[in-house]
């Protein structure tokens, strides 16, 4: 009986699907196959068969889905404070959140890339960029944690990142926002634009091994706004291409100054021949600031460290690094094509679809078929580097994916659908509508050169009713299209954290097994562990007072602490003693005005706690660990400042019983 | 439509179909499993319990090495919960331990202990009392052995 009930809940569903179909035949939500169910179906203790990172755009964060499920399966802190976790509250995550203008608690993360070798993805590590102060972040898929954050010098709105070439050579970081240079005078007239205002392109290393970042050189461009980009792939690769909007230079009201030209631009950059530049000595060393932070596993410690140097490649200068390409109004999407031959311009303004050739581009820059200069650089003729246009696609056009079978699909945010063309006879050859207005797309693995194309992935920026109210504010809609077929059909609506813009999705057999269960206790490096009940204390430094704590099923040792004292500064270094996949323990002490720790087995985390007044402060584990979890407390003693309590901590062994008046500490 | 409907059925049938025979599979294999217990398994001795370990030498003589060895795997790893007399932590007291256990049932449960708990009457006699389930700490096998000849130190093997 039991294995009849999925075929009867398919069959239910469909019913009421033709059901609702065939008496409200306008509603969206009746625009979806009779299979649905049965092909999103995950059954229960199941896993799913793709890993979707997903950009928490103005949460700051990293979630990731399964797919074909939908169901959330964790949400990465990268960019902003994460109170559940401890993430940037701990004395070991708070330097990842360090930039040159302090600590900087939160962020617009726009933008995933995952690690390629190949041009196919590895699955190392995922990037994310940081749109509002300009970072780039690496988070470890081992860990699922952040490993490492750079800012990035001269630049503002770091939009158009963190795109990578097809062995993760360089990770990439274009300024949305052109501005004075970081070490010129920012306070100008904000109408000197054209004269003051520059652009910037970083060139991110990326180590093979450690993944760790460092930029290796920064191009100098015209102020214009970078907006999106991709690497070059098999024979273009070496080459970046980058779309650019506002080469108007308008500094105000840009809605409609920087939509005065019927063409804005591509701007096609030879990496390689930078590369040689920076070689031979032609690049100039600027003084800049910018954080550096790094994620120690062994340690459990981040540090960040303040870099003082940039070398720049000026392409004014430097003409034959960067050539642009005019791509019809206001271009957005920049997307290369798995062969590497079509690179796809979506104008957002435009009516119809430019694709265009990078042999033909190489033909007309070795026939330097030149229409003029821009600033200084090379302007392609139009038509000579266009293999075709895809007429009337939609409105909107905003960003293109691939499906591996010689077919694009981009999504188009006025129209509010997704189209799916052919590359070579730039025919459509099916269009779906989206609910509401999609932004960004993502096929598994649809920018490198081997996507998977089983489903597309469609994130919309209006949801409307798509989900039962939850007042105004509303989860953003991701949808979900089975396109094996010529038709593509939607499958499944899921609700998502923050906005989300781009999302990458892989196997999920590249990634799953390689998961850390838990860190090993002797392997732990932290100056502050304490490996094993035996190295508990508890020491006062003058004001300063480190308590070496343990926490393992289900008690914290020590667990009573007394001679702690008004105007001391409390570390508690909790040791989380468990060796076995997950068994957290949480911390927290009543009122200190910070998040909980959540400690990992075998790693060590640290939260410091001035107390604001005498008396009695509990604090417990809040991740419930065993039947005698609630039974997993302690209490800390404060005392006056002038007060001579001794320092003295235990557990398990009370102490001569006091009298309940006790002033003994007076 | 006429011609799309009984294809979109039949996908549903395949589709369903498909999943259900996975899933049945999955519960056959693990009922055959469960099976085996319950039947009680052949192979399955109280004396030496669940795990790898089928036998294991113990000298006359105590180990110093390892026992030494040993000490510092329990200062880490077992100390929290348990203690060297016969006084119940959050564990028993380890005081007479190998003279109550086998060494194999001993290394068994220290490097298998869900499977142990799940299926051993001792285990689960003292589970019952303790009502924390032994964590696997995720001793190695040279661990468990050296933390076994720390007992027997404990126990006053010379």
């Amino acid at each position: 009986m039991l294995h009849k009930t999925p075929q009867i809940i398919a069959a239910f569903i469909a019913m009421v699907l033709v059901t609702g179909y065939s008496c409200k035949p306008k509603d969206a939500g009746t625009a979806v196959g009779g299979d649905a169910a049965a092909k999103t179906y995950v059954p229960p203790g199941k896993y799913d068969e793709f890993y979707n990172f997903v950009s928490g755009g103005f949460s700051g964060q990293l979630s990731v889905y399964g797919l074909p499920s939908g169901r959330l399966l964790r949400v990465i802190p990268v960019f902003s404070t994460d109170p559940e976790k401890g993430y940037g509250f701990s004395e070991e995550t708070k330097p990842m959140l360090n930039t040159s203008h302090g600590e900087v608690p939160w962020d617009d993360l726009h933008h995933v890339e995952l690690s390629q070798t190949n041009g196919e993805i590895d699955g190392r590590w995922v990037f994310t960029n940081a749109n509002n102060t300009p970072r780039v972040g690496r988070i470890d898929l081992k860990t699922f944690r952040t490993a490492e954050i750079i800012e990035l010098p001269n630049s503002a709105g770091n939009h158009s990142s963190p795109f990578i070439t097809e062995n993760t050579e360089y990770v990439v970081a274009g300024t949305r926002f052109s501005v004075p240079l970081d070490n010129s005078n920012g306070d100008v007239p904000i109408n000197s634009y054209k004269k003051n205002f520059k652009g910037t392109i970083s060139f991110i290393k990326v180590d093979p091994q450690s993944g760790n970042m460092n930029i290796a050189f920064q191009l100098r461009t015209p102020g214009v706004n970078f907006d999106l980009s991709h690497a070059g792939k098999n024979k273009s690769h070496g080459w970046f291409f980058f779309s650019t909007y506002n080469t108007e230079q308008a500094n105000t009201l840009l809605e409609v100054n920087a939509s005065q030209r019927d063409k804005d631009f591509i701007m096609a950059v030879n990496w390689k021949k930078a590369e040689e530049y920076l070689a031979a000595g032609k690049g100039k060393k600027e003084t800049v600031k910018y954080a550096h932070n790094i994620y120690d596993e062994k340690t459990h410690t981040a540090t960040s460290k303040i870099e003082t140097e940039v070398t720049v490649l000026d392409i004014s200068e430097l003409k034959d690094i960067c050539y642009f390409i005019p791509c019809p109004k206001s271009p957005h999407g920049c997307d290369v094509d798995p062969s590497g031959e079509y690179i796809v311009g979506s104008g957002k303004l435009a009516a119809l679809l430019p694709v265009f050739s990078f042999d033909k581009i190489q033909k007309a820059i070795a026939a330097k078929d030149f229409i003029g200069d821009y600033s200084g650089i090379p302007v392609i003729k139009y038509e000579s580097a266009l293999y075709g246009e895809v007429q009337k696609p939609g409105l909107g056009p905003l960003h293109t994916e691939f499906d591996g079978r010689g077919n694009a699909i981009t999504t188009f945010f006025v129209s509010s659908e997704i189209v799916k063309w052919n590359i070579k006879d730039l025919k459509i050859i099916d269009r779906q509508p989206t609910y509401y207005s999609p932004g960004h797309l993502c096929i598994p693995g649809g920018d490198t050169k081997k996507p998977n194309g089983k489903y597309v992935i469609v994130y919309n920026k209006i949801t409307k009713d798509r989900y039962l109210p939850t007042g105004p504010e509303l989860a953003q809609a991701a949808q979900l299209f089975d396109i094996t077929g010529d038709k593509m059909k939607l499958i499944l609506d899921f609700p998502t954290i923050g906005e989300p813009h781009y999302a990458q999705a892989v196997a999920a057999d590249l990634i799953k097994d390689k998961s850390v269960r838990f860190f090993n206790i002797n392997e732990n490096q932290n100056p502050y562990v304490a490996k094993g009940e035996a190295e508990t204390k508890v020491v006062r430094n003058g004001k300063r007072v480190d308590i070496y704590i343990t926490a393992i099923r289900s008690h914290f040792t020590p667990d009573n602490i007394e001679g702690v004292k008004m105007g001391d500064d409390v570390y508690w270094h909790v040791t989380n003693l468990e060796q076995d996949w997950d068994v957290p323990h949480g911390f927290a002490v009543k009122a200190a005005p910070t998040a909980e720790l959540l400690v990992m087995p075998g790693e060590t985390q640290t939260l410091r706690w001035s107390p604001e007044k005498p008396g009695m402060y509990p604090f417990y584990c809040t991740d419930f660990c065993s039947a005698l979890h609630q039974e997993m407390q302690g209490y800390i003693r404060v005392s006056p400042a002038d007060s001579n309590v001794p320092l003295s901590f235990s557990t398990g062994t009370n102490l001569p019983p006091a009298d309940s008046t006790d002033k003994a500490g007076k | 439509m006429k011609y799309l409907l009984p294809v979109v059925t039949a996908a549903i049938i395949l589709s369903s179909c498909g999943g259900n025979d996975a899933q049945q599979k999955t519960e056959e294999s693990s009922s055959s499993q469960s099976a085996q217990t319950a039947n009680g398994n052949p192979s399955y001795d109280p004396n030496r319990g669940e795990g790898k370990f089928t036998h294991v030498e113990v000298g006359a003589a105590l180990d110093a090495a390892k026992a030494e060895a040993g000490d510092k795997v329990y200062a880490v790893k077992c100390g929290s919960c348990h203690k060297l007399s016969d006084e119940k932590l959050v564990g028993p007291g380890w005081k007479g331990v190998t003279t109550r256990h086998s060494a194999e049932w001993i290394m068994n449960f220290i490097t298998n202990p869900d499977e142990m708990l799940d299926k051993d009457p001792k285990a689960q006699a003292m589970l019952e009392i303790c009502l924390v389930r032994m964590p696997n700490q995720n001793l190695t096998d040279e661990d468990a052995r050296n933390v076994f000849e720390f007992m027997r130190k404990n126990d006053g093997v010379k």
